[in-house]
């Protein structure tokens, strides 16, 4: 069936909660309008964060046939924004509302090699791929790389399933990923899809570009919460609204303007469209980029950055032993 | 609930068709480098070649404006670009231009389907992906075997495509549609037999030493000229899943051997159809005839396809009439007859394959 992103909302039943690896959850749902749910499609679901509802979206690692088993894995995050706390403290019985399936990353049948790049928690958007071209008996790889094979989800599972087409890169142990060697592994007939953090996304991205290889071959998708540097608290000034808003760790620009009641422009929340696009006028520190709307060209320009996903951080190196005091930044908004 | 209880009791008037089927989206030669736009499974689609001559079939809508693609033109290699704002698609529907930005939202897709070309036509895949295996087309060698010569044409049929099937299992019909044709009363006399296996129907039914009908007479002193006498005719009806029928028909000298399997006496032409829902009220029949005699004869060959064309143009009249009928009248049912043995074992295997999408919904 095709894609489809018409949110549709029901309820869901959590029918099971196990960890599977350091900090990961696997959540299993039952939902009260099944969908079979396509590889690379994840679901939207509505967390509780201090008492306020907010949307997060998460990956369907996999789907049984009919749709009445949906299963996801959510990674507590040391600097969670408080999504992961809630998803983390559910309990079996409990109801959610979901969507469902959606898809923004489509896997596309019939490339005559694929090779997949899962980094850490994402994981949980290429699984069902690997399952799925296993199925087909496509040339695939499936490369998996972490910090350390206690934080890797699912590693035991996907050796068994997979066998040697599973190469998995693991920082603690040495065997990290050498970016350029992997992407010299890929040709005009192969397609790359990823997940990841932002690093490993854009070291692909430029050894990528760097080879001359077809754009459109390389595919990835990314919920826009990860950055270069780890978020920080800093102030963001609106002259032409007056406004001072001190934008905390666990919060986006755009949200901490949304509270301070400036009505702003937006679409995705995830880096990807630009509409939430504004104008740097002055700044203290520098710009972490977590979109993918801007060419690198652009970014370092740091002249616009895309409010929803991208920051302000004190420093350029991303130490802070060099910072005074919180990054501030002046814009424009659109 | 037991078995029995779960299937329907009633035969569904307006049947949803199958999405993990192969269907015919085109002809071979109506697709071009020029896009142009079919509505197929109630989804429109813009279809094109690449420069190569590969098909490539996208969902004919922009995915940022939903613009049609179909009005758009071909650029490089295997592209299509969007006629609005200029997004530029490759042919597996990924974004590769975006107007006036330096990168591609990683999500600016349009869905593709596969697609194969095979028996002159090109297959559409309108399911899951992954299971569009091509030795799932459904067998219409006949169409480019070197054994076999002939045309066809494509009908727009005005009602549900279960209803062509449904006037394809079984040809009684013929004697009171086609009257002047190959209409005869002996069809309603004889008897048929009806099999079933796996997704496959046969109807075969023979009329011994009758007189040939005009169209049969014409074809067999084409073969043999100034043929006059009885015939053995035989209609061998063959259905494969989800909507492709191909019929052995002909008529031999009587008593030559025909219903033995010696058919030198006689002429054989495979009628070819594979119908293709558009809409749950509009379908895409393609058609054609095929022959195993007189393979040079361009004549006969023009001959034969304006004359089924005919024959079918009659086939629509009563398929548009029997459409409007059912929407007309929304309270009553459809009550069947023993004639309709191979038609309904065609629903059969359709509501099986719809139970297994999920997608099979209580008769209304």
């Amino acid at each position: 069936m095709a894609a489809t992103n018409i949110e549709t909302w029901q309820s869901a039943t959590v029918i099971e909660t196990t960890p599977v690896a350091d900090g990961i959850a696997r959540i299993v749902l039952e939902p009260s309008l099944p969908l079979k749910a396509e590889p690379g499609s994840h679901i939207d679901l509505m967390v509780e964060i201090d008492g306020e509802p907010a949307k997060r979206s998460y990956s369907v690692v996999e789907s049984s046939d009919d749709g009445t088993r949906l299963v996801i894995s959510v990674m507590r995050a040391p600097l969670s924004r408080g999504g992961s706390i809630f998803m983390h403290g559910l309990a079996v019985g409990q109801r959610l509302e979901i969507t469902q399936p959606l898809q923004n990353f489509p896997l596309r049948v019939g490339a005559q090699r694929y090779i997949l790049l899962a980094g850490g928690i994402g994981i949980t958007a290429i699984a069902n791929m690997a399952a799925v071209l296993k199925r087909l008996k496509a040339d695939y790889t499936l490369v998996y790389v972490g910090r350390s094979r206690g934080a890797m989800a699912y590693l035991g599972e996907l050796a068994e399933l997979h066998g040697e087409r599973l190469q998995v890169h693991v920082d603690d142990e040495g065997s990290s990923l050498k970016v350029p060697e992997l992407v010299g592994r890929a040709d005009a007939g192969t397609e790359l899809y990823m997940c990841g953090p932002i690093r490993l996304m854009d070291a692909v991205r430029r050894s990528w570009v760097e080879r001359e290889l077809d754009a459109p071959n390389l595919r990835y998708e990314t919920f826009g919460n990860s950055g270069w540097y780890d978020p920080e608290e800093f102030i963001v000034r609106v002259p032409k609204l007056d406004l001072e808003v001190k934008v905390p760790q666990g919060r986006s620009m755009l949200e901490a303007l949304e509270d301070a009641g400036a009505e702003m422009m937006f679409d995705c929340r995830k880096g990807e469209c630009g509409l939430c696009e504004v104008r740097i006028l002055e700044l203290t520190g520098a710009i972490d980029h977590r979109d993918v709307f801007y060419s690198e060209r652009q970014q370092r320009l740091s002249t616009k950055m895309n409010c929803c996903v991208s920051r302000a951080v004190t420093s350029a190196t991303g130490s802070r032993a060099d910072a005074v005091g919180p990054a501030v930044i002046t814009i424009e908004p659109n | 609930m037991t078995a029995v209880a779960a299937t329907s009791s009633t035969t569904n008037k307006i049947l949803p068709h199958p999405l993990n089927a192969w269907y015919v989206a085109a002809w071979d030669h109506e697709v071009t480098r020029k896009p142009m736009s079919r509505r197929i499974a109630n989804r429109p689609v813009a279809l094109y070649r690449t420069e190569d001559g590969k098909i490539v079939a996208l969902a004919d809508a922009c995915w940022h404006r939903l613009a049609p693609l179909s009005m758009g033109k071909t650029v490089g290699k295997d592209g299509i670009q969007c006629p609005y704002h200029g997004i530029v698609y490759n042919s597996a529907g990924r974004c590769v231009s975006m107007p006036a930005q330096e990168t591609i939202n990683p999500s600016a897709t349009v869905p593709s389907f596969p697609t194969v070309e095979r028996y002159r036509y090109v297959w559409i895949w309108m399911g899951d992906p992954t299971l569009a295996d091509p030795d799932l087309v459904p067998d219409m060698h006949q169409m480019t075997s070197d054994e076999w010569a002939g045309d066809g044409l494509t009908i727009h049929a005005a009602c549900n495509y279960q209803l062509v099937l449904d006037n394809l299992m079984d040809l009684t019909h013929e004697e009171f549609v086609h009257s002047s044709t190959i209409g005869q009363e002996e069809l309603s006399e004889s008897d048929f037999v009806t099999v079933r296996e796996g997704n496959k129907v046969t109807v075969t039914r023979w009329m011994h030493n009758i007189d040939a009908p005009p169209f049969w007479l014409k074809n067999m002193r084409d073969k043999f000229p100034g043929f006059e006498g009885k015939v053995d005719r035989w209609q061998i009806i063959n259905f494969e899943a989800p909507s492709t029928i191909s019929i052995d028909v002909g008529v031999a000298k009587a008593g030559t051997g025909a219903p033995e399997g010696d058919r030198s006496q006689g002429v054989n032409g495979f009628v070819m159809n594979t119908i293709t829902p558009e809409t749950d009220r509009s379908s895409h029949y393609f058609w054609a005839f095929m022959r195993n005699y007189c393979l040079d004869s361009q004549l006969i060959t023009t001959q034969l396809r304006d004359g089924v064309h005919g024959v079918f143009g009659e086939d629509e009249e009563m398929l548009q009439a029997q459409q409007a009928a059912i929407d007309a009248n929304p309270d009553y049912e459809f009550y069947n007859l023993n004639i309709d043995a191979g038609g309904m074992w065609v629903r059969r295997i359709l509501e099986s394959m719809l139970a297994a999408e999920g997608r099979l919904v209580a008769s209304a």
